[in-house]
């Protein structure tokens, strides 16, 4: 059994100050970056920044449970004057995702961008990217609820133009990131404005003190505008079925290193502060929370799950297929919050951290292919598993997981889902769960039928195997896949503790 | 904050007058077809929205409002029309009833919402019986500022003004990464204004901008005691730059200021700002807690008059760290703002549609 008591990851003068650390270090080599003289420079700021950061995530992971959670006052000034983080097991499971996702993009960028991007741009490049994952370090960490806008904003605002500079490739680029530009502020915008109504009703931005003051206040016209701007906000961010029409042509077109980092983490970090407000923040007893878990997200998750796997099953090209195939994941993560017990919401952490793992491990992989190819339509991939097999085997290993394969991490994640909801009682989650497999399935199927059995058309340029700085990054996420197929007791461990934070209780 | 008396008077006439010219600007924008006009139009309702916030007794956000929205962002927009059509096609009418439905229902929440809103400036709601209160009370002792406002954004809430610094920056670097560094000296468009029979401008400019920039820097340090700060004072430094482009001619300005060094200083200000952030935390304090700026031996050392009046000695490092990061937010803002006036005005039409061909 592994123990995280036992974890002193960082030096103690370190630890103290890990929290904001955290967020502050890849902010700081954000700048290093983009002043950085060479694009070979700025990628070595950008591995550094990020594994600083997954270092003093791994430090709080010890210092949380030994604590049960750590509070860092910015300023020295207590909460409601000052901004406080506040981290928990929730916020440690979500940090130690981003952190050592960026861990990960940002090694395999070394390659990746030289054959996306023009090399005069790299140092830009890096400083967004380290700027983005900063942003949603900060916002998973901080227990302020004007401080998780201005976090949501650091890590919205580079990503727009990381998006559009995929024009080089796919002029498509360009309107998918202005869409995305448009949807992503009118969520923020969305999100603000329902906080004001909160702190109008409750005049506190401290989201632990706001959920406290709500619960003796009572219901009010502004505390239920509020919950419904703060709501609609995050959905859109957080691609929420019907507000997911941004994604699949934000991660279709971006530059891999891009793709990659915002399939893990992007839509997840939203999903954490709206999970934290519904189950926080908001009284147990208001009537419209309860009402809002029953009647619209579980049944907008499960349509999402049905509609957008079939989205997949009939899309032609292979990245915007994986894309719809994370608005159908989301509804699997929401559908396990839903339930609102902590079986159910350790199942939706468990579900949301392995597909952020194995969607990382397809679009790195397609990553690893395009940049030998350029590939974007599913029949332009055929036959390359014999060009590039180490590409195509991981490419595999991500499929099996996400279609749910025995033996992998992504049949584990549907199977506790499927005990929490059997637990809870709610079979129709079980039968939703089962038909968006089969469809997942088909999908899936259809990627690996053209990768693997069909011969490449005569004429068509040969692929390459990707280079060694991708695969291996590439091999490490595949192999991960693998591992946790088999022995899950480290994720679940954090999932547990995630949801326990959440909900409370006992484990 | 005094609360408006129930019966018609004065005020509420002027209240009124503002709101209806905001709708009347609002419809305005929505109707016209030129951007250039819709440009414009949005300009006045920021500067109406300026005279707004005043009314409510927000100078500090009138203040922003008035230099970003009316200033600096109009000549963003102006730098974008430049590289496309000047006017809009008349969308199909079918097309805009979806949008039309989603603005009816977020309107009536909003006014469903309204209802339940305490009345302007009543001192008994939560926002200002809470952590208003604690603020005015809070702050002589913690900061010792005059301006309650400026002792909230830079200090108790600090790290939000860092964050917003960082998204300044993102937005530099985001313009940088689509429209290119800037322009490069040879290449630059020949001066706006030529000839001698411009003199006056040349004359009248050369003796605005020095004041401009002195302006900058009255708002800068004018943020303790009354409304002003970083930003502010980084947008209107940012147009004593622009201002010269516009007359003298953007190979002049970029050889006095080069794109590559704004871009640096925009990193820079982040830098200085995240930089006395780790300077108190070398010195036994949080991220930001500027009373361990410096450490106590060198506190004995700074001599009285650096401070003007004893009475506030005890909090030097609150007033250094504020200074140092506002600092930081001027470089930052001054110099994206000039990258992004740069990352537009370096591109000509035929950039733009070079590009444009696949």
């Amino acid at each position: 059994m592994i123990s995280f008591e036992a974890l002193h990851a960082a030096p103690l003068a370190l630890t103290a100050h890990a929290p904001v650390l955290m967020v502050v270090g890849p902010l700081i080599a954000a700048c290093a970056a983009a002043l950085a003289p060479t694009a070979r420079t700025s990628w070595m700021i950008s591995v550094t920044g990020s594994i600083f950061a997954a270092w003093m995530a791994l430090a709080l992971l010890g210092e949380v449970a030994r604590r049960g959670a750590v509070d860092y006052y910015i300023g020295g000034f207590a909460p409601p004057l000052g901004i406080a983080f506040h981290i928990d097991g929730l916020s440690v499971f979500m940090a130690l995702l981003i952190s050592s996702a960026g861990v990960m993009a940002s090694l395999y960028s070394g390659h990746s961008l030289s054959a996306e991007v023009r090399a005069e741009k790299h140092t830009l490049v890096q400083a967004g990217f380290l700027l983005c994952q900063s942003g949603l370090l900060g916002l998973v960490s901080t227990g302020d609820a004007f401080n998780a806008f201005v976090f949501l904003e650091v890590s919205s605002i580079g990503t727009y133009a990381l998006i559009a500079i995929g024009e080089k490739r796919d002029r498509r680029a360009l309107p998918a990131a202005f869409n995305y530009l448009i949807m992503g502020t009118i969520g923020a915008t969305f999100y603000v404005v329902g906080v004001g109504f909160l702190l109008a009703a409750t005049g506190t931005l401290n989201m632990a003190d706001m959920g406290a003051r709500l619960a003796t206040l009572g219901d009010s016209s502004v505390v239920q505008a509020g919950f419904a701007f703060v709501v609609v906000g995050l959905g859109i961010k957080a691609a929420m079925f019907p507000l997911h029409g941004w994604l699949p042509g934000a991660y279709s077109y971006a530059p891999s290193l891009i793709s990659i980092f915002l399939a893990a983490t992007a839509t997840k970090a939203a999903i954490y502060l709206m999970a934290r407000f519904v189950f926080d923040v908001f009284p147990d007893g208001a009537a419209f929370g309860q009402g809002f878990i029953a009647w619209v997200l579980a049944p907008l998750a499960a349509t999402a799950a049905i509609v957008c796997s079939l989205q997949a099953v009939f899309e032609k090209e292979i990245r915007r297929m994986l894309a719809f195939s994370s608005v159908a994941q989301v509804g699997f993560i929401l559908m396990g919050l839903s339930l609102a017990t902590v079986a159910g919401a350790s199942a939706g952490l468990f579900y949301l951290g392995a597909h952020a793992l194995l969607k990382m491990t397809l679009f790195m992989a397609l990553g690893g292919l395009a940049i030998s190819m350029g590939a974007r339509r599913l029949d332009e991939l055929a036959g390359v598993a014999r060009d590039a097999p180490w590409s195509a085997t991981a490419f595999a290993i991500g499929a099996a997981s996400l279609a749910g394969v025995p033996l992998t991490l992504g049949f584990l994640a549907k199977w506790r889902l499927i005990e929490a909801a059997l637990q809870a009682g709610q079979i129709w989650i079980v039968a939703v769960l089962a038909t968006a497999s089969l469809l997942t399935l088909l999908y899936v199927g259809r990627m690996l039928e053209a990768i693997f059995f069909r011969a490449a058309p005569a004429g068509a340029p040969r692929a390459r195997e990707a280079p060694v700085g991708v695969l291996a990054p590439l091999w490490i996420l595949a192999g991960l896949n693998l591992w946790f197929g088999i022995d899950a007791s480290l994720p679940e461990k954090l999932a547990n503790a995630g949801a326990l934070a959440l909900l409370g209780g006992t484990p | 904050m005094i609360a408006l008396p129930p019966t018609f008077d004065a005020n509420l006439a002027i209240d009124i007058a503002l709101l209806v010219m905001l709708v009347v600007l609002a419809g305005a924008i929505v109707r016209t077809r030129s951007l250039l006009a819709a440009i414009i139009l949005f300009s006045i309702y920021s500067l109406i929205s300026a005279v707004w916030f005043v009314i409510m007794d927000a100078p500090d956000v009138a203040f922003t409002e008035a230099v970003v929205g009316a200033g600096i962002s109009t000549i963003v927009l102006l730098g974008a029309i430049l590289l496309t059509r000047g006017e809009t096609e008349r969308p199909d009418w079918r097309r805009l009833i979806a949008p039309a439905l989603v603005c009816i229902t977020v309107g009536g929440i909003l006014i469903y919402a309204a209802t339940g809103l305490p009345a302007l400036g009543d001192a008994s709601s939560p926002a200002n019986a809470y952590i208003g209160r604690a603020y005015l009370e809070a702050a002589p002792k913690d900061i010792g500022l005059p301006n309650t406002v400026t002792a909230v954004l830079a200090s108790y809430r600090g790290f939000d003004t860092f964050g917003e610094t960082a998204v300044i920056f993102a937005a530099g670097v985001g313009v940088a990464l689509m429209l290119g560094f800037g322009p490069r000296a040879s290449l630059a468009p020949p001066p706006v204004v030529t000839g001698d029979h411009h003199v006056v401008l040349r004359v009248a400019a050369k003796l605005l901008i020095p004041l401009i920039a002195l302006f900058a820097l009255y708002v800068q340090f004018h943020g303790d005691l009354g409304a002003g700060g970083g930003f502010q004072a980084g947008v209107i430094m940012a147009a004593a730059i622009i201002l010269h482009a516009l007359v003298f001619g953007l190979r002049e300005t970029v050889s006095a200021v080069p794109p590559r060094v704004a871009r640096s200083v925009a990193s820079l200000g982040v830098l200085v700002y995240a930089g006395v952030g780790v300077a108190c935390m070398i010195n036994g304090g949080a991220f930001l807690d500027y009373d361990y700026l410096f450490p106590p031996e060198v506190e004995k050392q700074i001599p009285g008059w650096l401070l003007g009046d004893s009475e506030h000695a005890h909090h030097w490092g609150q007033h250094f760290g504020i200074m140092l990061i506002e600092l930081g937010v001027l470089l930052t803002v001054a110099a994206t703002m000039v990258t992004i006036f740069y990352g537009f005005a370096g591109r000509t039409i035929d950039d733009a549609r070079r590009e444009a061909k696949p």
